[in-house]
């Protein structure tokens, strides 16, 4: 045996394991569920069959496309309030704190939660907000509400703000990454140059973070879009979002074909959101060194 | 000469309680090529980012044209930086690094294209004006780097190390140009480096700072031949640093006693006692080698020594003779003919050497390297 064939053999050795593991365990299920997309459903099961009536509902009843827009809209808020709080924190992290012993513990205490039971970090929410929640007590206690309100729990406000706090870490980590790698010399260039802290930061600093800021967009808006936790419990009646749905057609509904067809559209919609944001982080791709 | 750049005893103490610079005082003349020599470490860097603004000093004052900037922020300092690492803007091109600032200041944009243009020309990049950093050579990064930090005419420019990541032909190269530009541009140049060459190459005037404070202060050619310390001695070019007791003074000079040879040094104005300690500094270049059956010149001293071992350096021979002291004596010679056709004393040979008295430096020997 040649050299090269054996090392052909040694890395297949290698690799087999995982690519089998992805195989069975990712791309199966994902033809499965493919297949499924196109079933019928016949009460109480369904049956094979190759029609497009599942993904023509989608777009027919707007029980479906008013959920996925909900998704999508919710998605953006959440991104978008994460980005606006990630950033100064991230920033503030990465310029500001002198001492890197105090610079790793903030770090942490952004990733901590990380570590803690997602369920638990929802629910909490649901203690802050709700009507006996410490929100509505204390504005009670200094006397601005004259008894509890129900309006901060159960609406959109309070999925945002829910999922906000849950997937921020997510949004912090990449930008303060993306700072991180910026060399101070550029900063001090800049103003080198005869140019303001402002402006330093609009043409210099902001630019060369943008890499982060895309990953931590793309990060929660995928982890936003497919969550079905944060709707349940904080979200209300007209808060359940597409994986609630999805969630639904595979359990109560017993619908799965049209579950199937769900999921494949949630599928596509993050996929094409993951190659817009690899597409625009390649584009911008820098060399720093 | 009017001084554009004072520095007054300024003083630099880094959390941790490092000092930095210890009041430190300088004056830069219009047009005046400084140069600030140390090795790492020594506080160079951070008196260059004091009087750039970026870092501010604990005491002490930066006038610039007069005008205590002291408490200015770095872009309101008409002074320009080349950094050691270049910082060219990753993300814009070599025309939009080297137009940056005129941008921000709101020049008319056809004037910008213009004055891009000459000081890409002035550093013969003019056809990388399209090109990314990244695409340029270390070399070339250097030039848009020096562009885009004259565009502006600072009153002075300051330069941290910026030769140090180029390789040695090319920083040979580079300290010539350098020097050029200056004399082009008329402008003040202070130069951050722990390489003495070039300060020696490049400079009007050579700061040497050690530990936060000036050593000495004075031209190249100053320095070089009447270092003011050991350290300095050793530090700009080499010297053979030989402890010795002195014997006799008087007005001409003074007789010292180093391994068992008797030196006669001429003075300057500083007097020794008899039986003080002392070094002796020593080029190696300035001593020469006595022929076999020669003659040492007159009034030269005379060092008897033996033939260590010959180092080979291409455009010069090294050689380490043993003197009687404990460190090694070098001597340096410039080969004017091949290597084979030098005849060399082999290692253990006796040999005269001479020396002219003038080039004896005396130090008390207190002061340490």
């Amino acid at each position: 045996m040649t050299l090269a064939a054996r090392r052909r053999l040694a890395i297949l050795g290698v690799l087999s394991p995982p690519l089998l593991w992805t195989l069975v365990f990712m791309f199966v299920p994902y033809a499965i569920m493919f297949t499924y997309s196109f079933y019928t459903r016949k009460f109480p099961t369904f049956v094979p069959d190759f029609q497009l009536g599942n993904y023509l509902a989608l777009f027919a009843d707007p029980q479906y496309y008013q959920v996925l827009l909900r998704t999508l809209k919710i998605a953006t808020a959440v991104s978008i309030s994460a980005l606006l709080l990630a950033y100064p924190l991230a920033y503030f992290l990465a310029f500001k704190v002198r001492s890197a012993s105090l610079r790793t513990m903030l770090y942490l205490a952004v990733i901590v939660p990380l570590w803690v039971s997602y369920l638990l970090r929802a629910y909490t929410w649901k203690t802050i907000l709700g009507s006996e929640g410490v929100l509505n007590s204390f504005l009670v206690w200094i006397g601005i509400l004259d008894e509890p309100t129900p309006l901060f729990l159960y609406n959109q406000l309070s999925m945002v703000l829910t999922l906000t706090y849950i997937f921020i870490p997510f949004m912090v980590m990449p930008i303060y990454a993306a700072l991180e790698k910026i060399p101070r010399s550029l900063i001090d260039a800049s103003k080198d140059l005869g140019v303001g802290r402002a402006q330093t930061f609009l043409l210099v600093t902001l630019p060369l973070s943008a890499p982060g800021v895309l990953a931590g967009l793309t990060l929660t808006f995928c982890l936003t879009f497919g969550d079905f936790v944060a709707p349940f419990l904080v979200g209300g009646p007209n808060g359940s979002m597409i994986a609630n749905v999805v969630q639904s057609q595979f359990g109560t509904a017993l619908n799965w074909p049209l579950g199937a067809a769900l999921s494949i559209a949630m599928l596509v919609i993050v996929l094409t959101i993951v190659s817009i944001g690899d597409r625009l982080e390649r584009a911008g791709r820098l060399d720093l060194g | 000469m009017t001084s554009i750049v004072e520095v007054e005893s300024l003083t630099k103490v880094f959390a941790g309680g490092v000092t930095a610079v210890d009041d430190v005082s300088l004056q830069v003349g219009e047009g005046e090529f400084v140069t600030l020599l140390g090795p790492s470490g020594c506080g160079k860097t951070t008196i260059l980012r004091i009087i750039a603004g970026f870092e501010s000093p604990d005491r002490g004052r930066v006038l610039l044209g007069g005008r205590d900037v002291t408490d200015d922020p770095p872009y309101k300092r008409a002074v320009n930086t080349v950094f050691q690492d270049y910082a060219l803007f990753p993300h814009m091109t070599v025309a939009q690094n080297v137009g940056y600032g005129l941008r921000i200041a709101g020049v008319p944009r056809a004037d910008i294209g213009r004055q891009v243009e000459d000081a890409l020309r002035m550093v013969e990049l003019l056809d990388k004006i399209d090109s990314r950093p990244a695409q340029l050579s270390g070399g070339q990064r250097q030039r848009v780097a020096l562009a885009r930090a004259i565009i502006r005419r600072p009153k002075v420019l300051l330069l941290d190390e910026p030769l140090s990541a180029l390789d040695v032909k090319l920083r040979e190269a580079m300290q010539v140009e350098l020097k050029h530009l200056h004399q082009r541009l008329g402008i003040s140049f202070i130069l951050v480096t722990h390489d003495q060459k070039e300060a020696l190459v490049m400079s009007d005037r050579v700061v040497v700072i050690d530990r936060g404070r000036i050593v000495q202060c004075g031209s190249p050619a100053e320095l070089y031949d009447r270092p003011a310390t050991p350290y300095v001695a050793s530090f700009v070019g080499t010297s053979n640093l030989v402890p010795a007791i002195i014997v006799a003074s008087d007005a001409n000079g003074v007789v010292a006693e180093a391994g068992g040879h008797r030196l006669w040094a001429r003075l300057g104005s500083r007097r020794f006692a008899p039986g003080a300690h002392v070094l002796i500094a020593i080029r190696p270049e300035k001593v020469v080698t006595v022929p076999a059956g020669g003659v040492v010149p007159d009034a030269f001293n005379r060092i008897e020594a033996r033939v260590i071992e010959h180092l080979f350096h291409g455009h010069g021979l090294r050689t380490e003779f043993d003197i009687g002291c404990v460190e090694p004596f070098m001597v340096d010679i410039q080969l004017p003919a091949a290597l084979a056709e030098v005849g060399l004393a082999a290692p253990g040979a006796s040999v005269t050497l001479a020396v002219d008295p003038a080039n004896l430096t005396v130090f008390p020997a207190d002061r340490q390297p």
